[in-house]
């Protein structure tokens, strides 16, 4: 089993590896590079010329982007172009954040997911069961700035329940954050417990056609013991990715909800990044998605080899 | 309640009906009429052929029915009471505790993420019979009776950590936890090996017998049930053809049926003749094989047949038989030594091999449900081969898919029906026609009869003789079913552990004086007597011929 972890792990690092590539080679495909960005109207030929000189952007693309890998592995992300700021003061806030709207939202939403998803499993055809299929595939069907602004309209501005942006400053303390990053978090939630529950209950219900969980009806044991105990064990390897997806979306895909509620996360910087043409932020938060990615797939792809009886105890 | 009833009945099944009940009505009947009484401490044999019902009556006997069946009809007695009028809470107390069930795989039946003593301990502590200390005690107490090896520490293992054997005697302990009043045996002992089998059934009688357990002992093979039932019940799609005491059964059975399966169990004990003066047709000269060069699996086997010989490779399962025949045809490749077919050495790999060489050897599988496309008609299936060898036009193709499905005694208008239409047996039909149609040298067939019931196995094997007749085909038979080889094979290859233990005509190999993991397995072949299990075990305890040949 350690050698196969092993494995996964040797796999993530030359996965993030072959990700730092792309994502230097996308930024240097883009129109216009660094040295225009800085001059903006001031661009002449010979300017040009003298500023990429001095960036030592004259150089070929594989040296800078031996330079920059290894700068970043040094923890040196550069410098932002639009305020001069070092990139990891800039991001540090921000990545807080985005973890803290994720952490959140994953609470929640997993053991919400998971708990509904067996619940429908035991009661497969009942009226619970087809209330909580339609509701969530409601949810998820729905775009996700529909929802977070139908919710804005009824929790916020109708009741006032709730506030309508998450407009959180480094001075908030834990309980504030927590009130008014309710409405974001609960978006997310309602975007991906469906996918997560639909998966818990797809995965125990095909467990249970197994043999082992005839005998153990035949047993006389408890119906919810046999989801939960007999099944929910065997069913993991699949939730557990399907979990993994999720998770990466909450800290990758959320630039939307961060834009309805004016969160300061990673994806609105990343967005306000691109239209300025700030290359190095661009690549660090490109660098840090992609590293949140594969980092939580690998670990879904870890805790499935060790959810296996037969890998954990070996003959 | 039944007039058949009296005191020291425990279970009294009366008129009992069960119905496929689908979403549009009633489906075909599986058990109709069925009616028995089952004593304390009694041992009744359900026997018949797979859609005899047995299964789905033993299940019955737990007030459960598979998923699309219901009982639709009569009642079901246990204790005084009718299951069938028992809450859904009072069924579920009787399973485990007052009947219980022992399966045909413990592999399957084991749940994979727990430990054996989680699931033996589940039933007894669950259901409050005793506490979790009392009955891991007495777990520890039913692995020693099962003669489990280190019971004190056997039930922290999980159950692919231990042997098929050990794990069928691990779902005897689970099923005698609470101490059930009935053990619903459903053919406990039918995937597991014959020396294997002998033991396990050993341990299964001992503990019905010291436990004074009722028990239904389900299985199709009467050599078995004859061990260890008191009275056994013949059944045929659903019905009860006769019901017994075991002597009466198996000594003069009073029904046609029941005779046929008694003589297909005691037939045939006479040797074919000796091939003679055939060159040759496939040589097998010191083969070893493995897989991806670490585990040796064939190791240093020679052995030759001719046209017109049948071989048969006899061994338990893991011995390598099945890899011999992917390394004749190619599909692992050997590492050293030589085949010669027609006195041409045959390329190690499949793939280096001409269409003509491909076409001389074919091969017929276990499953013919897994080794014929479902979406093909037979045509396709039968014609492929034709058309792919032969380079024929369609009418001749349509020709000989015709002459092929006549050789396997099917209509011709079956061409156009696809595999899910026909019977298990019809499906191996059509493999052979498949094989057949190559018109080649060496057909070899691995297990091509296990899948099917005796009868209809039996069917196969003469079809599959009279072919031989007809077109001089050399067979290579894999088989773990000692009493076919007997029928069928002029030669015979004992294997163990990849190594070829005796070799050579089968009244040689088969006769005294016998190599000694020969007489192991021959010995564990269950015969019909009915003391047959009580001789092997006293034989074996006097004198341990091939004791450290035996599995643990």
């Amino acid at each position: 089993m350690l050698r196969l972890i092993a494995q996964k792990l040797a796999l993530g690092v030359m996965t993030l590896f072959a990700a730092s590539v792309l994502i230097f080679a996308g930024t240097e495909v883009l129109p216009g590079d660094l040295a225009s960005a800085i001059l903006q109207n001031n661009a002449t030929p010979e300017t040009l010329a003298e500023t990429r000189k001095e960036l030592g952007l004259d150089r070929p693309a594989v040296v800078r982007y031996v330079e920059w890998l290894g700068n970043v592995a040094h923890g040196d992300f550069g410098h932002s172009l639009a305020n001069k700021r070092d990139v990891v003061e800039e991001l540090a806030p921000r990545v807080r954040n985005t973890l803290f709207l994720a952490l959140y939202a994953a609470i929640i939403a997993v053991p919400l997911a998971v708990g509904l998803g067996l619940a429908a499993a035991i009661r497969q055809g009942s009226i619970f069961d087809r209330i909580v299929n339609v509701v969530t595939l409601m949810t998820i069907s729905v775009p996700e700035y529909f929802l977070a602004y139908l919710l804005v309209k009824f929790t916020a501005i109708d009741n006032g329940w709730f506030p309508p942006l998450a407009n959180v400053t480094d001075e908030s303390s834990l309980v504030e954050r927590l009130y008014l990053t309710f409405l974001p978090m609960l978006t997310l939630v309602l975007v991906i417990v469906a996918h997560m529950m639909r998966m818990t209950r797809a995965s125990v219900l095909a467990i249970m056609a197994s043999p082992y969980i005839e005998m153990a009806i035949l047993k006389g044991v408890r119906k919810w013991r046999i989801v939960v105990k007999h099944a929910f064990p065997n069913a993991l390897a699949p939730i557990i990715s399907v979990i993994a997806l999720n998770l990466a979306y909450l800290i990758v895909g959320v630039v939307v909800v961060e834009a309805v509620f004016v969160y300061p996360g990673l994806g609105q910087l990343m967005v306000d990044a691109v239209s300025k043409h700030d290359v190095p932020v661009v690549q660090a938060c490109g660098l840090i998605f992609a590293a949140a990615f594969i980092l939580l797939n690998m670990s879904a792809d870890i805790l499935a080899i060790m959810s296996n009886p037969r890998l954990r105890h070996p003959r | 309640m039944s007039a058949r009833s009296s005191d020291g009945d425990i279970l009294v099944v009366d008129d009992l009906r069960i119905d496929v009940v689908g979403d549009r009505g009633k489906g075909p009947c599986l058990v109709d009429n069925v009616s028995f009484a089952l004593k304390r401490g009694e041992v009744l044999g359900l026997i018949g052929e797979s859609g005899a019902g047995k299964s789905t009556i033993g299940l019955a006997a737990l007030g459960y029915t598979r998923l699309g069946c219901s009982i639709t009809g009569g009642q079901i007695v246990f204790k005084g009471k009718d299951i069938r009028r028992m809450s859904a809470e009072e069924r579920r107390m009787l399973r485990g505790s007052g009947v219980a069930y022992i399966a045909q795989s413990a592999a399957a039946s084991f749940n994979p993420a727990h430990t054996i003593m989680e699931q033996v301990c589940e039933v007894p502590v669950r259901h409050g019979i005793m506490s979790s200390e009392k009955a891991r005690a007495e777990a520890v107490q039913l692995f020693r009776e099962l003669d489990l090896p280190n019971p004190e520490t056997f039930g922290s293992r999980y159950p692919h950590q231990v042997s098929g054997g050990q794990l069928q005697r691990a779902m005897a302990a689970m099923a005698m936890a609470a101490r059930p009043d009935i053990l619903v045996f459903d053919e406990p002992t039918t995937a597991l090996d014959v020396t294997t089998q002998v033991e396990v059934l050993a341990s299964f009688r001992k503990l019905i017998r010291e436990h004074g357990t009722a028990a239904l002992y389900i299985t199709h093979d009467l050599a078995v049930v004859a061990q260890i039932a008191d009275r056994i019940m013949v059944l045929r799609r659903g019905k009860m053809i006769e019901l017994g005491n075991a002597g009466q059964i198996l000594l003069s059975p009073r029904e046609e049926y029941t005779r046929r399966l008694v003589a297909e169990r005691v037939s045939g004990h006479s040797f074919l003749p000796e091939q003679q003066g055939e060159p040759p047709l496939l040589t097998v000269d010191r083969v070893s094989a493995s897989y991806a060069q670490l585990v040796k699996v064939i190791d240093n086997v020679s052995l030759t047949l001719s046209r017109g010989d049948t071989l048969a490779v006899v061994g338990e399962s893991g011995s390598g038989k099945s890899t011999l025949a992917r390394v004749i045809i190619g599909l692992l490749p050997r590492e050293s030594g030589d085949i010669k077919f027609r006195s041409e050495s045959l390329t190690p790999r499949l793939a280096d091999r001409n269409k003509d060489k491909l076409r001389r050897i074919q091969m017929i599988y276990q499953m013919p449900d897994v080794a014929l496309n479902p979406r093909q008609t037979l045509y396709d299936v039968i014609g492929r081969p034709v058309r792919f060898y032969f380079n024929r036009t369609d009418a001749q193709v349509r020709a000989r898919v015709h002459e092929l499905l006549r050789q396997i005694d099917l209509p011709e208008s079956f061409a156009s029906r696809h595999p899910g239409e026909l019977s298990g047996g019809q499906k191996q039909r059509v493999s052979i026609a498949r094989a057949l149609a190559a018109e080649p040298d060496l057909i070899i067939c691995d297990e091509v009869t296990s899948a099917l019931d005796q009868l209809v196995g039996e069917e196969i094997l003469r079809l599959l003789k009279r072919l031989q007749d007809e077109l001089r085909v050399a067979y290579l038979f894999i088989t773990h079913d000692l009493g076919t080889v007997r029928r069928i094979a002029n030669k015979v290859a004992v294997m163990r552990k990849g190594q070829l233990v005796a070799g050579g005509d089968t009244a040689t190999v088969f006769a005294p004086p016998y190599h000694p993991y020969t007489e192991l397995l021959l010995s564990s072949v269950p015969e019909m007597r009915r003391d047959w299990l009580d001789e092997v075990l006293a034989k074996r305890k006097a004198a341990p011929a091939g004791a450290a040949l035996r599995p643990a």
